[in-house]
C-alpha cells in the first residue's frame, strides 16, 4: 500500500483498524519487559537509584522533539504535497506532543530536585523544552480557534514549520551553553556512554514510547476522520434543512399571492 | 524481591505515577472521542443524512472495528 493509497481516508480507517490491535499488543508487551529491566537496573554510583527515573524521562523528552518532526514532515505535506491527510496528521500528533514533552518536563523536574538541588533552572535546555511545549499548546489553540479545517491546516502548518527551529536548539542546547543539564550520553560522537545495564532498559523503553505514540496517533487520526466525516455531514443536513424551509417559504408565499389575486 | 529506592524513592514513584496518569488520560481521551464521533454519524445516519458516496455515515467504523 502506497502513501498515495492512504490519501483515500476510508482505506486509512481500514488501515488503522488492522494494525491497531497489533500495535497495541506489541506496545503492551513491550513497556512490560522495559519496566521490569528499569526496575532490575543496578543503582548508579552516583545517582544512585534516581537514575531510575531516566528511563521514562528520556523517551519522553526524545519523543517530544520526535513528535514535532513528524508533525514538521506533515505540515510540507500539507503545504508542498497538499496530501490530504496530511493535516490530518498534524492536528492529531499536537496533543500527544504535548503530552510527552509536559512529561519530560515533569519528570526532568523530579530529577533535578533530589541531584541538581532544584525543581528548575532557567537555563538553555530546559527553557527551550518549556518553549517547545508552549508551542504545542499554542498549536492546539489555533487548531480550535479556526473553524474550517483546511485553512486552520495551512496556519498551523507555518507555524509548526516555524517552530522547528527550536528542535536543532533543544538538541545542540547543552553543547552550545553552558547548562547544568548533563550534555549527550546516547546520541553521540564516539557512540554511548551508558553502560549496558542502563542503556539496554533504556532503548527498550524508547521503543515501547515510539509504539506508543504511533498507536496512540493512528487511532487520534482516525478519530479527527470520523470528526470530520461528522461535520461534513452536518453541514449537508443543515443545507437540507435550509433548502426545504426555503421552499417551503417560497410556496407559502406563491399561496399567498394566488389567494390575494 | 523487594526493590530499594533509597532516599529519594518519593521522586522516582511520582515520576513513574505521573507518566502512567498521562498516558492513562491520554487513552481514556483517545477511546471517548471515538465513542462520541462514531455515536454523532449513528445519530446522522438514523435522521437520514448519508455521505455523497451514498453509504451510510457509520459503515466504515462498523465494519472495521
Amino acid at each position: 500500500m502506497s502513501l498515495i493509497d492512504l490519501a483515500n481516508p476510508t482505506r486509512f480507517l481500514a488501515l488503522t483498524a488492522r494494525v491497531l490491535p497489533w500495535l497495541a499488543g506489541a506496545t503492551v508487551i513491550l513497556l512490560a519487559i522495559g519496566l521490569y529491566q528499569s526496575a532490575l537496573a543496578p543503582d548508579d554510583y552516583q545517582q544512585g537509584a534516581t537514575v531510575k527515573i531516566m528511563f521514562i524521562h528520556v523517551p519522553n523528552a526524545w519523543l517530544s522533539m520526535f513528535v514535532w518532526g513528524v508533525m514538521s514532515i506533515a505540515s510540507l505535506g500539507t503545504l508542498v504535497w497538499r496530501h490530504p491527510l496530511a493535516d490530518v496528521a498534524a492536528k492529531a500528533a499536537a496533543p500527544i506532543g504535548a503530552a510527552f514533552t509536559f512529561l519530560a518536563l515533569l519528570t526532568g523536574s523530579l530529577w533535578g530536585r533530589p541531584m541538581w538541588g532544584t525543581y528548575w533552572e532557567w537555563d538553555a535546555r530546559l527553557t527551550s523544552v518549556l518553549i517547545l511545549f508552549l508551542m504545542y499548546l499554542g498549536l492546539m489553540a489555533l487548531w480550535r480557534a479556526v473553524d474550517d479545517p483546511s485553512r486552520a491546516a495551512r496556519a498551523a502548518a507555518v507555524l509548526t514549520l516555524v517552530g522547528a527551529i527550536n528542535l536543532p536548539i533543544i538538541k545542540f542546547s547543552v553543547d552550545w551553553w553552558n547548562t547544568l543539564h548533563q550534555p549527550a550520553s546516547v546520541m553521540r560522537m564516539g557512540g554511548s556512554s551508558l553502560d549496558k545495564s542502563f542503556l539496554i532498559p533504556l532503548l527498550v523503553m524508547a521503543i515501547a514510547f515510539t509504539l506508543l505514540f504511533v498507536t496512540l496517533h493512528l487511532a487520534a487520526m482516525r478519530n479527527e476522520i470520523l470528526r470530520r466525516r461528522v461535520r461534513s455531514l452536518q453541514m449537508m443536513q443543515a443545507s437540507r434543512v435550509a433548502f426545504s424551509s426555503e421552499l417551503g417559504t417560497g410556496s407559502r408565499e406563491e399561496n399567498a399571492s394566488k389567494g390575494a389575486a | 524481591m523487594m526493590m530499594s529506592l533509597g532516599p529519594y524513592a518519593s521522586f522516582i514513584v511520582t515520576s513513574y505515577a505521573a507518566a502512567a496518569l498521562v498516558v492513562v488520560i491520554l487513552i481514556g481521551w483517545i477511546v471517548l472521542d471515538y465513542r462520541s464521533q462514531t455515536e454523532r454519524l449513528r445519530e446522522l445516519d438514523r435522521s437520514g443524512v448519508t455521505r455523497r458516496s451514498g453509504r451510510s455515515a457509520v459503515d466504515t467504523p462498523r465494519q472495521l472495528t
